[in-house]
């Protein structure tokens, strides 16, 4: 089961939190700057693999990928395979660069709510859902769509209830 | 895509927000002030006054939908960055009730993020649930969904179990699939809720959509875990499942990299290892399909080896077969030959999983195994410390231990080195070669890690060191003492020192410092109260360093001796009869009142080299009888147990009182009774002495028993304790060491010498021929040197141990006859070869394999390497050697794998490993966005321009993420 993904910059700010079995805020500071800690230490051409059961707990281990200014991190148990949770880290950035083409920090900063859309679409509750970047995209790209001509349909009758509400 | 608006776009737009994201320019702004922010302090005013304003504004009448969305979006964020949100949950809450998806849809994740599954507002959340579960909109049905996995708890699972139910056969795959997922979930929150549903799963295998068979085999998999045999019948079906993915028949969307859905060929290997485990006929079935992966899989691509790695792993999991074992074998050398840190670290893993089924397999490995051992790479290293955890044997232990612990000593992670410290102890307690080696070895871990490792580990080396090897050997048990004493006088000559191990030292130096004769009384003393005032603050050690005089004084006094009392151990015994600590009041009291007895009396109270030996109590402490009976006659009242009495008299409770202090620390919530007058002398008497037996069972009480143990004044509580000291001592200690472990090594190791002589001649050619072939490629004779002698010494070094066994435990009768017969064996080559050692000793090179042999030989007749400087012939030399080499290298390596020892399997299975290196991410990142769409200069460009506009502009220049994969 994946326990965690955390997205975070070089400086240690998250930019996406996603705990799959609940942990209080303060709590998810904490882990986050323990795995900062971790990855900041580690050189450029080493593994890609740390053994968390210091921070997570007996078991897990986080699979992470530096990337430009950001470091996406994976936490999960024994039963995932680290190699192929790396791939499924390059499925999940794939598809976030062809969502915002050419993706940047500043998208995920600025749309972390569709980050979250994405991440659901990918992983459900733990477990690997859907592998298929492009199925994914398809997904995003029907409810965005469906969001946004609800919106514009409903958004002169929105306002005009919204006025009868009061 | 055309929805999907660029920053710049956004910005344009203002504070209306573009698309479906909709933020304000506010948020924006929030944004660029974090990002500016200097410092932590400065981030946090900034949020802390976001989040100010939005109580306020959040709380106002009539806020706009789209507003409200847009301040619980700001809600989130300021709650990922740490601060408290809880005033916003309640209008999440509210925004899920909303009919517009968008709005509902961040209601649902703003939830989700902020509430635990028992949270209070869950219970309004769940209707809505319930409602959105039957919405005709599919996408409605899947954010409920995702809510639902989240946030659904044991309580409420049946409230949205039927509806779940029904959407397994929604016509959308989309909802089944996240509808096997909830079930899922809800299986594992609470199992017996959903067992009667169990059969959807099977069901959901059969599924079209590839999409939601894959999302079935996550369920199955938890299911086949918890139980194996009720899924025997799917083996077939899942082989099938795994050949028609390998035959490419899904779906062109799922391939990956040019493999076809490599994610689900994954799980389903995971499934069959599973399912094949110890059961031949099923591995039957999956033997076909694994041989096609391993010859079809290509290890060009990250995901092709992570599907091979799992091959590994089936093929190690189910009931071996050769061919497959060869295949497995050959990717593991693969992946260890691999400069990708990922692929080594998969082979390390890999390679443990083999040395299970086929221990020879590691032999062919041992250099790569030291150049990961060796690597910068902290996760590879600690990696393979595991591994060679798992292969250590009484052969290698020394050096896998001494490895150990440098290692050990280089880390500052106190996690790890709590863990590799508990290793080293316990390789140490089960394979130690001798004596010295095993205290040696235990000083240095107790020197560098003392304060984490467990107390039972001091306990049970103060244990060992008592009772030696439990066998009649008393002379090898004395030495084995008196060098503990000696090093342990050595090492308190050190500045700082663990506690841990200071409680040892002294237990150890009061117990046996004075028994070889070799100190004096006063010396010792003198030691420990150099102790006492080098740790003034620690009360533990002064106890145990008190107990200890007072030991050794009384062995002087009991054996005649007259014990000078030094000034300085005077002016302990004076500052600790005053001590704020009871305790230690109570040692030094006691040691003061044994100075005074006589050396009959100190002999019973503290007999000499007594830790061990068992004491029974007298539970009904018989011998008080007469004493009892006679303050009756003088009218004294007769003892009531406790429980009658709690019952019968709560007005006299006070008599007790001050036992109670004494005795029990608990608080007392009753009144003080009025005072009464005085109680005779009988009854708190004994129940004292009935308390203090009613101190025995309880455990972990360590520190009170060695301080009773110790001091053993008053017989009652010396009895009493005492015994209950040797329980505790003696628990959770699984194995004896030394003797039993090494004796049996070596018998081993020479029959098996003799009797494999000439069929291990190819294996010592063919490991030469590899080495000479490393030694070619890595041009580096000198360091490869020095690893060849590394790997001879971890990998097959029995006969180095031989040499040093008769040497250094020096009761080795058995040892001796074991080698002095090889001789007779090799006699013929042993001139060569002492004169091979002769020449090559300084630098080892490849032949150095024989080395030990020839130590051995130098051990037993220093003559013949003598004979052998003048004699022989170079020609024949070589060769000779290169055959005793192999006589010699086997039974080595029979010795290392023939018996894993049985703790090594349960920590193999746990671990795999990640390969992914850096530059074949970037060719495969190249490889698929790039067709897609290709590099798009003017976008990047924009966007560093918008980035720069906004001002969060990270550390580089171009914070485009893959500009650096994209070229």
């Amino acid at each position: 089961m994946i326990r965690a993904v955390i997205v975070m910059n070089t400086q240690g700010k998250p930019r996406l939190l996603k705990f799959y079995e609940f942990q209080p805020p303060e709590k998810q500071q904490e882990l986050t700057r323990s795995v900062f800690a971790v990855l900041s230490g580690r050189p450029d051409n080493v593994s890609n693999f740390v053994e968390a059961d210091a921070i997570f707990g007996p078991g897990t281990r986080l699979v992470y990928k530096h990337l430009a200014t950001l470091y996406f991190v994976f936490v999960f148990d024994s039963c995932e395979n680290e190699l192929a949770m790396l791939d499924l880290i390059q499925v999940l950035v794939e598809t976030l660069d062809r969502c915002f083409k050419n993706v940047c920090e500043l998208d995920i900063v600025f749309n972390f709510n569709k980050m979250h859309t994405i991440l659901d679409e990918i992983i459900f509750g733990g477990q690997v859902l859907e592998t298929s970047s492009e199925r994914v995209l398809k997904a995003v790209e029907e409810i965005s769509r469906l969001e946004k001509s609800a919106s514009s349909v409903s958004f002169v009758p929105k306002s005009v209830s919204g006025r009868f509400g009061r | 895509m055309e929805q999907l608006k660029t920053i710049g776009r956004e910005l344009a737009m203002g504070s209306q927000g573009g698309g479906w994201t909709g933020q304000s320019k506010e948020f924006l702004d929030l944004v660029k002030s974090i990002g500016e922010a200097r410092s932590k302090a400065e981030e946090d005013r900034i949020i802390l006054r976001e989040i100010e304003s939005l109580r306020r504004r959040i709380a106002e009448p009539d806020v706009p939908r789209r507003r409200m969305k847009e301040y619980i979006i700001r809600l989130v964020y300021a709650e990922m960055l740490g601060h408290d949100a809880s005033f916003g949950y309640i209008h999440a809450v509210k925004m899920t009730h909303d009919d517009s998806l968008s709005l509902k849809r961040t209601g649902y994740l703003a939830v989700t993020l902020f509430l635990s599954d028992d949270h209070d507002l869950i219970i309004l959340i769940v209707n809505t649930i319930q409602k959105d579960l039957r919405s005709d909109n599919y996408l409605i049905v899947c954010a409920a969904l995702v809510a639902a996995c989240k946030l659904i708890n044991e309580e409420t699972i049946p409230a949205v179990l039927p509806q779940v139910v029904d959407l397994l056969a929604h016509p959308k795959e989309a909802v089944r699939k996240k509808a096997v997922m909830a079930l899922h979930r809800f299986y594992q929150r609470s199992p017996a809720s959903v067992s009667h549903l169990i059969s959807n799963f099977r069901k959901r295998l059969c599924d079209n959509d590839p999409g939601v068979m894959g999302a079935t085999l996550c369920p199955l998999f938890d299911l086949i875990t918890a139980d194996v045999n009720s899924y025997k019948d799917l083996v077939i079906s899942f082989v099938s499942i795994l050949k028609q993915v390998t035959e490419r028949r899904l779906p062109k969307v799922y391939d990956y990299h040019q493999m076809p859905a490599p994610f689900i060929q994954i799980k389903l290997l995971k499934i069959l290892a599973l399912l094949g485990s110890g059961d031949k006929q099923a591995s039957g079935h999956i033997y076909n399909v694994l041989g096609d992966l391993f010859r079809k899989c290509e290890s060009s691509s990250n995901i092709g080896n992570a599907v091979l790695y799992e091959c590994i792993c089936c093929v190690s999991s189910i009931h071996p077969n050769a061919k497959l074992l060869d295949a497995a074998a050959e990717s593991t050398s693969k992946f260890l030959k691999s400069d990708s840190h990922n692929l080594k670290y998969m082979g390390i893993d890999a390679l443990g999983r083999l040395i299970k089924i086929n221990p020879d397999i590691a032999e062919e490995h041992q250099l790569a195994v030291i150049d990961c051992l060796e690597d910068p790479d902290d996760t590879l290293k600690r990696k393979t410390f595991e591994l060679l955890y798992k292969m250590t044997k009484s052969t290698n232990v020394e050096v896998i231990v001494d490895r150990m612990i440098d290692y050990m000593i280089s880390i500052n992670d106190n996690h790890y080195k709590t863990e590799i410290a508990s290793r080293c102890v316990e390789l140490a307690e089960q394979f130690a070669p001798s004596n010295q080696w095993f205290i040696q070895t235990m000083n240095k871990v107790f020197a560098h890690a003392g304060d984490l490792v467990n107390v039972r580990v001091a306990h049970n080396l103060m244990r060992l060191i008592a009772e030696g090897f439990g066998e009649d050997d008393e002379g090898a048990d004395s030495q084995l003492r008196s060098s503990a004493v000696n090093s342990y006088l050595r090492i308190l000559g050190e500045p700082k020192l663990p506690s841990l191990f200071l409680q040892v030292i002294c237990w150890v130096l009061g117990e046996y410092g004075i028994s070889d004769g070799k100190y004096s009384a006063s010396y010792i003393i003198g030691k420990l109260c150099d102790v006492t005032e080098a740790h003034l603050c620690n009360d533990t050690v002064k106890a145990y360093a008190i107990s200890a005089i007072m030991k050794i004084c009384a062995f002087e006094i009991a054996a005649g001796r007259k014990v000078e009392m030094l000034p300085e151990c005077q002016s302990l015994i004076d500052e600790l009869s005053a001590s704020h600590s009871t305790d230690l009041q109570q040692r030094a009291y006691e040691l003061q009142a044994s100075l005074c007895l006589d050396s009959q009396t100190v002999e019973i109270v503290m007999p000499l080299d007594a830790s061990c030996e068992d004491i029974e109590v007298d539970r009904n402490l018989s011998f008080l009888n007469s004493f009892v009976q006679q303050s009756i006659e003088k009218g004294a009242r007769p003892y009531i147990p406790e429980s009658e009495r709690s019952s019968m008299f709560s007005v006299s409770n006070y008599k007790s009182h001050y036992q109670h202090e004494a005795s029990s620390h608990t608080l007392r919530f009753e009144a003080y009774e009025l005072p009464k007058p005085a109680p005779t002398p009988a009854t708190p008497q004994i129940s004292v002495s009935t308390r203090i037996t009613d101190l025995v069972p309880v455990p972990e009480m360590t520190y009170y028993t060695e301080n009773n143990q110790a001091s053993k004044l008053p017989p009652v509580s010396d009895a009493s304790s005492a015994d209950h000291g040797i329980k505790l001592h003696l628990d959770g200690v699984q194995k004896k060491w030394g003797r039993p472990t090494y004796s049996s090594s070596s018998s081993t190791s020479s029959s098996s010498e003799k009797k494999i002589n000439g069929v291990t001649h190819l294996d010592g050619v063919s490991l030469q021929s590899r080495g000479t072939s490393y030694d070619s490629k890595g041009q580096q004779s000198e360091v490869s040197a020095e690893k060849q002698k590394l790997a001879a010494s971890l990998f097959g070094a029995s006969a180095g141990k031989t040499e040093k066994k008769p040497t250094s435990t020096q009761r080795a009768p058995k040892a001796n006859t074991a080698t002095a017969e090889r001789p007779g064996v090799t006699g013929a080559v042993s001139p060569e070869i002492s004169k091979q050692k002769a020449a090559s000793s300084p630098s080892p090179d490849l032949l150095d394999l024989g080395e030990p042999i020839t130590a051995t030989t130098t051990t037993i007749d220093p003559f013949e390497q003598l004979e052998g400087l003048i004699g022989p012939t170079p020609g024949t030399s070589t060769l000779d050697n290169s055959v005793t080499t192999s006589e010699q290298k086997a039974p080595d390596l029979m010795a290392l794998y023939t018996d894993t020892p049985p703790s090594s399997s349960s920590s193999i299975g746990s671990a795999s490993g990640d390969i992914h290196s850096a530059d074949k991410n970037l060719q495969m990142a190249k490889n698929v966005p790039a067709i897609k769409k290709g590099p798009n200069p003017q976008d990047s460009l924009q966007k560093d321009a918008t980035a720069r506009h906004v001002g969060v502009t990270p550390t580089g220049n171009n914070p485009n993420l893959f500009r650096d994969l994209l070229g």
